[in-house]
């Protein structure tokens, strides 16, 4: 899973699908009709959402989706990461060694069992053949007796079956034998039961601590980061890559230890039976191996071309979809349903070719592992009928290679989740490693009075350090002024407010709010005094009056959230939603435009009734005429605030007291606005190209 | 926005949608059963032949016999498979052609969507219940085919050879199964609701991350960490609860699911002893008892597990089924117009569009007269309702109230294709379609000639840069057009719409990524192209429609005044006001 963005609206679940989640991996459970151990059945995951949509609808998030985790990246130093992830586990050390007990015991359990209750298959026998046998001889004469009658072979099984001639079956002895047995599962189902309890609470303590962790940090990193980087991926990191930690650990770290337990203990017994029937049933291992790589490589190229065409038609999908207007307009429905016809068509050949060739992996295994369980019958039983054997043995020899080949294919599975676990760990980590913003002064120092006197004094700062971007940018506001700060794109007017507010840091000079550096400040102090409406707004999941009550501390009451909203004039257009301000909107905003959502986190700013207010680019998406409008009600709300406007368009900044014009990141002209058109500078220039040429064009 | 879910039961919603797209399938399901059928009895005679070679091969120290029953298990097996590859084949067709079939009747009925029902659900979500949604169904089906088809043949199956083996022993069946089946039902049905619960406690983790990363500065802003980690907090413990919950009911549920199996061959050994002691049974047969004991119970269990699959397709059927739910708003008639005397009259006639359950219509009262030869222009504040209005003529939505008429016939009569003929309209966002520049030209007409893109080109102001691309006409085009800058996709656009040469165009806001001087040229252009066509125009900028023979003044959502740019200056406030917010009382007069 490469970087999935989180682009959808969120009417369904998490974004990212778990690599190995579906495919092959999972119908794998087939093979358990048949096995005994079908405890692999595993945590199914219902991860369905639209969020997924951006990595899913494209191709479904790279090839891992269809191949069972072939596809899982591959990490950089997997050691490395491996052993961090491990360490994460360190406070549950008890935990651990608790696991690793209790599962020795729980797996010990298990394995002697069968081998047990062979025993109990061996008594019945003798059971069987001593009460054949005339009563009164002893074993050595009936042995005897049936190899006079040249019944020499039977005679050789005989030998080692421990029978009193005359005597029938035992069931004292056979039933001690059996509550042995039961003792032992009750046993074995005890020490599973707590160990997974056990393991349960240690895993999702720490991955409880892991979300947390990574959360605290978002709240230190630097603005710098989020800035830095696509916001998908910042994304993918703290949602995909945690959940499939969380899906890793969960799925791994219990049946590793109980799997690999599982095939040490079995081999034991396996051998410790019959070496030779071991030996056999071992075979079935490089075959296993090498019919499933082969088969594996014959599939890959379908899945390959699943893939191919999986992307093909989403692509096509999404096009129609989003130009779903034009698709009507211009009357092209029947061609674009011929060629998604076509798509589909494609995609159903290629995936039923892939899920056909892949699905051969199933029977494949389960035709070796009958070859195998003829063998072991057959030679088995040339090995009782020579007496090197019991019956209860093939029997126990037979449940054993039934139970060996399940662990190891699911130890075998597991490595792809743990690869894939450990790549994602290793994203989360690069996260948790990043530098932080710094810290807070130890003493902060606040402004006695809030009045709203700003002051950049000789300040520089750069974004890259090669580059400079503002030098000696020196510059005081009075309170109660509005300052406009025009100029072209990259001129550096919204690194003047990003600094302002402290989402980076000035890298020479200083800035003072009322007489007190911000720096020496916290930051929440600083920025509790300041309003900001970004032109990139940003409306959460929930209602609409959630979403303007947002900047109000502790609340607000309905009335104060419609004032906002007609403030800004956006309560019409709230009252044309089919449930009002209790509308529930996502954070995507489908079905609210870029202007409206504009206008919403302007009555949020309203609310918020800040000393110093901020706009940067506000109203941008907003019509001029409601613009002028919420000017007028903004002047009320600025009257006696100091507000600083970044505007593009010059007929909304007209009244500010200052205007800024910027340029490379200096201050190139400043004044009023009468003062900057006499001036005939730049300012005159860029007020020109707006509004003199437009009128001249028209005339 | 988001949909309401419906208040369907759940699994009837799988069901019903799986049961419809069955059904053409029914020879190829019937022959995945066959086969399925043989191999599992091929798989459940190899433990009878497992009891053979024990009684009358080892019991009778017969090695002869022995390898003669080995190779008749030999051939089982070889048949076993060649079966199960068989019932792969088939299980992998249906199941992929079953997904093919739902995404057709899924984007079919998209297709069939009026904007009204695409924006309910929005193009993101319907791209997934598509894509991903269909795609999670279809596993299901194949896992379904593979494991649920064999599983009560096997189970079945393997009930009739335990008979066969032993009747009385038999009985331990129906004590055995019964509780296994109870044990795995009641730990899978406390599981089921703490699976989807823990699934909702993801998503809200997951988008209180996702928010407080896509409002950063905002909430740093507002200083509003300290709630948003409280915020995450909560939804960190609700998940860490809730997947404890499923931690320990899973940590329960194999050990005891393994118990049963484990205690069912320690209750057939002891029974089984008695009956051989009995002389009822042979010894061989209580082995082969134990696999075909060890096969039912498996296979119940896998059945039963299989349902903890079905949550996550569940939710992907509820979702599609919603899609293939909602009829669309705008039907097309049962018996069309198909010809119109097309001179391009517009008319709207007392129009009202309203969402259900608003409070306020979009739209109230609207009366446009639209001629050919004019210039109509539309203006009005964000959110006044002015695309709303312009899509309800290609009927991209229907009027709630009212009536559209196209030369005098309501557009709700009008066969869909002679709307399009006769409408062109050039969205707000435009949109590109991924190809080559003339892919997209063409687009409304394939058979227009390179000539007529290259006028079409010309008078949308699009041929000096189209010219400078390396390729041309031929040049690529990504996705959306996110190759070419917002007011080159506007142009592209527009020449789009010129290449048809509909008799009604329709703006909509399509000059606004425009510098002023390119704007004032391409409508000037337009002007001479469009002289015979009704043109609708709708703008924020006055200077793109203050020559328009008629201006409609919009405001919340009904007409506050109709004139020419002077008259409305003259007699209109809110006019006024648009007109003084963009230029200064000198440059407007």
């Amino acid at each position: 899973m490469t970087t999935p963005m989180n682009k959808g609206p969120q009417d369904g679940g998490p974004g990212g699908e778990v690599p190995g989640g579906t495919g092959p991996a999972a119908s794998g459970g087939a093979n358990g009709a048949t096995g005994s151990g079908a405890a692999d059945g595993a945590a199914p995951k219902i991860a369905v959402s639209d969020s997924q949509t951006a990595a899913a609808r494209r191709g479904p998030a790279g090839p891992g989706r269809f191949m069972g985790g072939q596809g899982a990246e591959k990490s950089m130093d997997f050691k490395g990461s491996g052993k961090r992830l491990l360490n994460l586990l360190r406070p549950e050390r008890a935990a651990i060694v608790g696991v690793l007990g209790l599962g020795v015991l729980s797996i010990g359990c298990a394995v002697v069992g069968p081998k047990v209750l062979g025993n109990a298959t061996d008594l019945i026998f003798a059971g069987v053949v001593g009460r054949q046998a005339p009563a009164g001889e002893t074993k050595a004469q009936v042995l005897d007796g049936l190899r006079a009658n040249g019944q020499g072979g039977v005679a050789d099984m005989l030998n080692s079956v421990d029978f009193t001639p005359g005597q029938g079956m035992d069931f004292g002895a056979i039933g001690t034998v059996l509550l042995w047995v039961l003792a032992i599962y009750v046993a074995s189902a005890v020490f599973g039961i707590v160990q997974g309890r056990i393991a349960a609470n240690a895993i999702q303590r720490t991955v409880f601590r892991m979300r947390e962790s990574v959360d605290a940090k978002l709240s230190r990193l630097p603005l710098s980061y989020f800035d830095k980087q696509p916001r998908g991926e910042v994304l993918s990191r703290v949602t995909n890559d945690i959940d499939n930690i969380a899906q890793s650990m969960q799925q791994t770290t219990g049946q590793v230890v109980n799997s690999t337990l599982t095939v040490v203990g079995v081999l034991a017994m396996m051998f410790w039976i019959s070496p030779l029937l071991a030996l056999i049933a071992l075979i079935s291992v490089p075959a296993s191996i090498v019919v499933a790589t082969k088969v594996g490589k014959r599939a890959q190229p379908q899945f390959v071309s699943q893939w191919k065409t999986t992307g093909q038609l989403n692509g096509h999908i999404e096009e129609m979809y989003t130009g779903h207007a034009l698709v009507k307009v211009f009357g092209r429905q029947k061609e674009s349903a011929e060629t998604f016809r076509e798509h589909n068509e494609a995609l159903y050949a290629s995936s039923f070719r892939a899920q056909f060739i892949s699905g051969i992996i199933q029977p494949a295994m389960m035709l070796i592992g009958n070859l195998n369980y003829v063998l072991v019958a057959v030679v088995g039983g040339l090995r009782v009928a020579s007496g090197a054997l019991s019956i209860g043995d093939v029997q126990a020899f037979i449940q054993y290679s039934r139970q060996f080949s399940q662990p190891l294919t699911q130890v075998a599975s597991m490595a792809n989740l743990v690869q894939s676990g450990v790549a994602s760990a290793e994203r989360v980590f690069e996260l948790l490693d990043a530098p932080e913003q710094s810290a807070e002064p130890v003493r902060p120092e606040r402004p006695a009075e809030l009045r709203g006197r700003v002051a950049f004094e000789d300040v520089a700062f750069r974004y890259d350090p090669e580059k400079p971007l503002i030098e000696d940018l020196s510059l005081k506001v009075e309170p109660g002024h509005t300052v406009a700060i025009v100029g072209p794109t990259g001129a550096g007017k919204t690194t003047l407010v990003n600094l302002l507010m402290r989402f980076y840091e000035v890298s020479s000079g200083t800035i003072t709010l009322d007489g007190v550096d911000i720096a020496a400040m916290t930051r929440e102090e600083l920025r509790a005094g300041i309003g900001m409406v970004l032109q990139d707004t940003w409306l959460f999941g929930g209602t609409i009056a959630e979403n303007i009550a947002y900047g109000a501390d502790g609340g607000a009451t309905r009335e104060q959230i419609v004032e906002a909203a007609k403030a800004a004039h956006v309560d019409r257009f709230v009252r044309t939603l089919p449930d009002g301000y209790d509308t529930v909107i996502d954070d995507e905003g489908t079905g609210v435009s870029a202007g409206e959502k504009q206008l919403i986190t302007i009555a949020r700013a309203f609310l918020a009734e800040p000393s110093i207010l901020v706009l940067d680019e506000a109203t941008s998406s907003v019509d001029t005429r409601t613009e002028v409008l919420i000017q007028r009600a903004m002047a009320r709300l600025r009257s006696g605030r100091t507000s600083f406007v970044i505007a593009h368009r010059l007929s909304t900044i007209r009244d500010a007291d200052v205007i800024l014009v910027m340029e490379n990141g200096s201050i190139v002209e400043q004044g009023s606005h009468d003062d900057l058109i006499a001036v005939g500078g730049a300012y005159a220039r860029l007020y020109k190209a707006q509004f003199a040429e437009a009128v001249a064009e028209v005339d | 926005m988001r949909i309401p879910l419906s208040s369907m039961r759940v699994l009837p919603v799988l069901i019903r949608l799986l049961r419809a797209h069955l059904k053409p399938y029914s020879r190829p399901i019937s022959l995945l059963v066959l086969l399925q059928l043989v191999s599992t009895i091929a798989a459940l005679y190899l433990p009878t032949l497992n009891a053979d070679i024990i009684d009358d091969g080892v019991v009778k120290g017969d090695t002869g016999y022995i390898l003669q029953i080995g190779a008749v298990m030999i051939a089982v097996t070889l048949v076993q498979a060649a079966c199960s590859i068989g019932a792969v084949y088939y299980g992998a067709r249906t199941a992929m052609a079953v997904g093919r079939d739902i995404r057709a009747s899924v984007f079919d009925r998209v297709q069939s969507f009026s904007a009204r029902e695409l924006g309910q659900f929005g193009a993101p979500s319907l791209i997934t219940r598509t894509t991903n949604d269909v795609q999670q169904v279809q596993m299901l089906v194949l896992m379904g085919f593979n494991l649920m088809v064999a599983a009560p043949i096997m189970c079945f199956g393997g009930v009739l050879m335990a008979l066969n083996q032993d009747v009385p022993l038999s009985a331990l069946l129906l004590v055995v199964v019964p509780l296994l089946g109870t044990v795995v039902v009641l730990l899978v049905r406390r599981l089921r609701p703490q699976f989807r619960s823990m699934q909702t406690k993801i998503d809200t983790v997951n988008r209180v991350l996702r928010e407080q990363i896509t409002g950063i500065r905002v909430i740093r802003a507002f200083v509003k960490d300290g709630h948003e980690q409280e915020r995450f907090a909560g939804a960190n413990q609700e998940l860490t609860d809730v997947s404890l919950r499923v931690g320990k009911l899973m940590a329960f549920m194999f050990p005891s699911v393994m118990f049963v199996v484990n205690l069912s061959s320690v209750a057939v050994m002891w029974f089984g002893a008695h009956r051989i002691d009995s002389g009822g049974m042979q010894i061989g047969a209580l082995t082969a008892f134990l696999s075909y004991l060890m096969q039912i119970l498996m296979s119940v269990m896998m059945a039963t597990f299989m349902f903890m699959m079905v949550p996550r397709a569940e939710v992907c059927a509820e979702r599609i089924e919603e899609v293939l739910g909602t009829e669309s708003s705008v039907v097309p008639p049962a018996d069309p117009v198909t010809e119109l005397l097309r001179r391009g009259n517009l008319e709207l006639r007392n129009v009202e569009f309203r969402y259900p359950g608003a409070e306020a219509p979009v739209l109230r009262g609207i009366d446009i007269l639209a001629r050919p030869g004019e210039t109509t222009a539309v203006i009005g504040s964000t959110g006044s309702g002015k695309s709303t209005l312009l899509g309800l003529v290609p009927r991209l939505i229907d009027a709630t109230g009212g009536e559209v008429l196209l030369d005098g016939v309501d557009v709700r009569r009008l066969a869909p294709e002679l709307i399009a003929e006769t409408v062109g309209l050039v969205p707000q966002k435009p949109y590109l379609f991924s190809g080559t520049v003339a892919g997209n030209l063409r687009y409304g007409r394939p058979d227009a000639t390179d000539e007529e893109l290259w006028h079409a080109l010309e008078v949308a102001q699009a041929k000096e840069f189209v010219e400078k691309f390396p390729e041309g006409l031929d040049a690529p085009i990504a996705q959306g057009g996110g190759n070419v800058s917002g007011g080159q996709r506007q142009r592209l656009a527009i020449a789009r719409a010129l290449v048809r040469k509909p008799g009604v165009y329709l703006f909509d806001d399509s000059f606004s990524a425009l510098d002023y001087a390119t704007d004032a040229k391409l409508r000037k252009a337009l002007a001479r192209e469009t002289a015979e066509a009704t043109v609708l125009i709708v703008a924020q900028r006055v200077s793109t429609i203050r020559d328009a023979d008629r201006i409609i003044v919009l405001d919340e959502g009904a007409v506050v005044g109709v004139g020419t740019h002077q008259e409305l200056m003259a007699d209109n406030p809110t006019y006024r006001e648009i007109v003084l917010s963009q230029l200064t009382e000198q440059e407007a007069a």
